[in-house]
């Protein structure tokens, strides 16, 4: 039965290559990267070899706890890495649960991170290279922390799956899990700056780590090595109690989710709330506007864009903090506020892909392409407008450059301007690779992200060369703090972003209504 | 297009108007299967007609290019004499569409997915609320109207899409599979609906799978299997005599006459 499983991974694995060549581009760059990534861990662990037991015990400890930290943390981020072999799949099947648990720990072997986790864990024997018992104990350890990896995370993917078969609590975290990861860069430098005797701090932290289960496993090799046989063998029992205790909630979750049907209802609601379709005129281009806008702040892919942008201008700041004084903070603020509404409105370049094929509606109706681009960009536009109007304010304040606060709203309008124009075009002209309904703001699929990738640079240039004399002037005016040239930028912005968004509007309309059958063949390919 | 079907004949004996769904040599091709192969099909105005097939006869596609949503390699659609790929925003007004396999905008309440089809079809917002109304209440699902539809069962998702179709009061509605997964009670209330609808001169296309509910609940029906259409005509016309399940596999074919797994007996 475990090498059914095993096999039928495999087969996966290969039809899904066989699918297409961009899925074998992937693949080939993910394992590049993988085999890269272990190349480096095992050139660093032969040569922590030089050291002595004890550091190569603190640096192992360490890097190893982190590692399986991440184990336990990014299946419940990115919702289900890896469920080819999703468990539910196999309810009908009468598995026994011993082989099914065997079964699909082994198979997530296959696969570029659990194999390289294998790899990387065994060779932590590398390390030991002057040490023969310590190796030997680091073959075992190593092979033990792997599949531990492996059961924790299919163990927290359980525990959550089955906590998050309400929609409402997959939404939420998807989006708020989010927040932590954007700050992750000025949190770990904060950290990092925090802790002065870093070097005396670690080996302290290491050892307490190595009696607890994230560290235990790790620990043991340094003490065969340095023949402490008493804290080995208590180690190995910490470490094969975690091992043991995360199978036993796996299979607790697992055994529980297979007889709870993934539906769960929610309350029951009669009529009389329509939302933004109150706000907006009553006509197709509004009512394009307010369903927009509810998927702003209903669907998840949509409002971690709205929660990551204004978020972005304070990890710029954070990330300067440190290299300028209070008048650059201010002027790091206003501009990021000027990013923060670009990205709001750049979103609509993929908005049809995220409508995927329920756009259906939309070709059936036969809405204009008028109505459609308009009501679209209406709602991106007027929430992009907030954040870069409140960052712009309070970022000049800040500086105390209220005489430039014309030009950084000449660059926002022009931003949101043209960013909305190139948008409508490119969202009638071409379709993305983009997470389906449902799906978490950060899966996509394998593969063929290269053309999306392209097609989002050529985005960006086009944005930037559409902005070059609000951006000139502003520049000039802020270098050179002269008002007078930032009122002329508020002017070119106002205008030129006022014309390309007219521009854009039309062109989209025009592809719209020229290719919308085409749109909806090309959504539904990738459903 | 040489071969003139049934039904074509009878209409212009009859002498009505021009059909309500009227198509001509559609053909599509994915890749290096053709799908729908120059069919030819008349569906007269005011009937009940049933789209029948197997599996991935092309029925869906058929539907998908004579609605305006999938470009036809070759061919023409014409609705109430309206051509379809010639000026589609006049066709699709004359149409309603319950596609399937579509995904809806299920992040709305059902109230707001049913007027946001409304709205864009143009309609005025005091006419949308009050249908919105009435439709909610017909299909049973006034008590769910505030709920998000991605929070639906699969039937009630049915039938909000059938509202969202019936919305803006169509010459023709076009449904591919209405009934699947819809419970008993709902199926008999939208047989009534669709029924009425009908008796006050609209007309019905529904694909299905299920051959009794099709002789039951139509008048027309056309057979498609492989890309092409097998028969076409009253129902009465295209089963000759036996029940429309006997015709259908006689049609198709593909039965297997052996007595088949013969370990599968419990006894």
């Amino acid at each position: 039965m475990v090498a059914h499983l095993l096999r039928l991974k495999l087969a996966l694995l290969r039809n899904s290559l066989r699918r297409s060549t961009m899925q074998i581009v992937g693949l080939a760059i993910g394992a590049l990267y993988g085999l890269g990534i272990l190349g480096m861990v095992l050139v660093g662990l032969v040569a922590l070899g030089t050291q002595g037991p004890e550091t190569i015990g603190v640096v192992t400890v360490l890097a190893g706890a982190a590692l399986f930290l991440g184990w336990l943390i990014i299946p419940v981020v990115a919702a289900g890495l890896d469920m080819t072999l999703d468990p539910a799949r196999f309810t009908t099947y009468a598995i026994p649960m011993r082989s099914l648990l065997a079964g699909l720990s082994l198979s997530s072997f296959i696969g570029i991170p659990g194999a390289i986790t294998l790899l990387a864990s065994v060779g932590t024997a590398a390390a030991w290279w002057r040490h023969p018992l310590g190796a030997v104990a680091a073959l075992v350890c190593g092979a033990l922390a792997a599949l531990t990896s492996i059961v924790a995370s299919r163990a927290v993917t359980a525990a959550s799956a089955s906590l998050a078969s309400s929609r409402r609590f997959k939404d939420l975290s998807g989006v708020v899990l989010l927040v932590p990861l954007i700050f992750l860069g000025p949190i770990v430098a904060g950290v990092t700056a925090g802790v002065k005797d870093f070097k005396d701090y670690l080996p302290s932290l290491a050892g307490t780590l190595s009696w607890t289960p994230l560290g235990a496993v790790w620990a043991v090799p340094a003490d065969v090595a340095g023949a402490l046989w008493g804290q080995a063998a208590a180690k190995l029992a910490i470490a094969l109690a975690t091992a043991a205790a995360l199978a036993w909630i796996w299979k607790a979750c697992l055994q529980r989710a297979l007889v709870t049907p993934a539906y769960s209802g929610s309350r029951r609601r009669g009529a009389g709330s329509m939302g933004f379709f109150r706000l907006f005129p009553a006509t197709p281009a509004g009512a394009v506007a307010a369903r927009s806008m509810t998927y702003w702040f209903r669907d998840p892919r949509y409002s971690a864009g709205l929660v990551i942008a204004p978020l972005l201008p304070l990890v710029l700041v954070f990330a300067g903090s440190r290299a300028a004084g209070g008048g650059m903070l201010g002027t790091t603020l206003a501009l990021g506020g000027v990013l923060a509404a670009f990205l709001v409105v750049w979103s609509i370049s993929s908005d049809i892909s995220y409508d995927n094929t329920a756009f259906a509606l939309h070709v059936a109706s036969g809405v204009s392409g008028t109505a459609d681009r308009s009501g679209r960009a209406l709602a991106a536009g007027s929430l992009a407008v907030v954040p870069g109007v409140v960052y712009a304010v309070v970022g000049t304040g800040i500086a105390g450059t209220w005489a430039l606060l014309p030009a950084v709203l000449g660059l926002i309008l022009g931003a949101v301007g043209s960013g909305l124009g190139l948008a409508s075009v490119f969202s009638a002209r071409f379709t993305m690779n983009a997470p389906l309904p449902g799906d978490s703001p950060l899966k996509s699929k394998p593969g063929n992200n290269f053309p999306t990738m392209l097609i989002q640079l050529a985005g960006f240039a086009g944005v930037g060369v559409l902005m070059v004399p609000e951006i000139v002037l502003a520049a000039v005016a802020m270098s050179t703090n002269r008002p007078v040239l930032g009122w002329i930028a508020l002017a070119a912005g106002v205008t030129l972003g006022t014309v390309s968004l007219m521009a854009g509007l039309r062109l989209g309309a025009r592809q719209f209504d020229r290719r919308a059958p085409e749109l909806l063949l090309a959504v539904s390919a990738d459903r | 297009m040489t071969e003139i079907s049934p039904s074509l004949t009878e209409a212009r004996a009859a002498g009505q108007g021009p059909p309500a769904l009227a198509i001509r040599g559609l053909s599509k091709r994915f890749g290096s299967k053709l799908a729908v192969n120059a069919i030819d099909l008349d569906v007269p105005a005011g009937s009940f007609c049933g789209l029948v097939g197997p599996n991935g006869a092309g029925k869906t596609t058929s539907l998908s290019m004579a609605t305006g949503l999938l470009r036809p390699d070759a061919g023409q659609v014409w609705v109430h004499g309206v051509d379809v790929w010639g000026s589609p925003l006049e066709a699709k007004r004359l149409m309603g569409l319950l596609p399937d396999g579509v995904r809806l905008f299920d992040r709305l309440t059902g109230e707001q997915l049913v007027t946001y089809a409304g709205l864009l079809r143009g309609m005025d917002k005091d006419t949308v609320v009050e249908r919105v109304r009435d439709l909610l209440e017909t299909l049973d699902l006034a008590r769910d109207a505030g709920t998000l539809v991605v929070d639906y069962s699969a039937g009630m998702t049915k039938k909000i899409a059938l509202a969202s179709a019936l919305i803006h009061a169509p010459r023709l509605l076009v449904l591919d599979e209405p009934f699947e997964s819809v419970d008993p009670v709902s199926a008999a209330n939208i047989r009534d609906i669709l029924h009425n609808y009908v008796a006050s001169g609209g007309t019905v296309i529904v694909s299905s799978h299920v051959m009794d509910l099709v002789q039951r609940m139509c008048d027309h029906v056309a057979v498609i299997a492989r890309g092409s259409v097998l028969a076409a005509g009253t129902v009465d016309q295209v089963r000759g005599g036996l029940s429309l399940e006997d015709r259908f596999v006689e049609l198709v074919g593909g039965r297997n006459q052996t007595a088949g797994l013969q370990w599968l007996r419990t006894s």
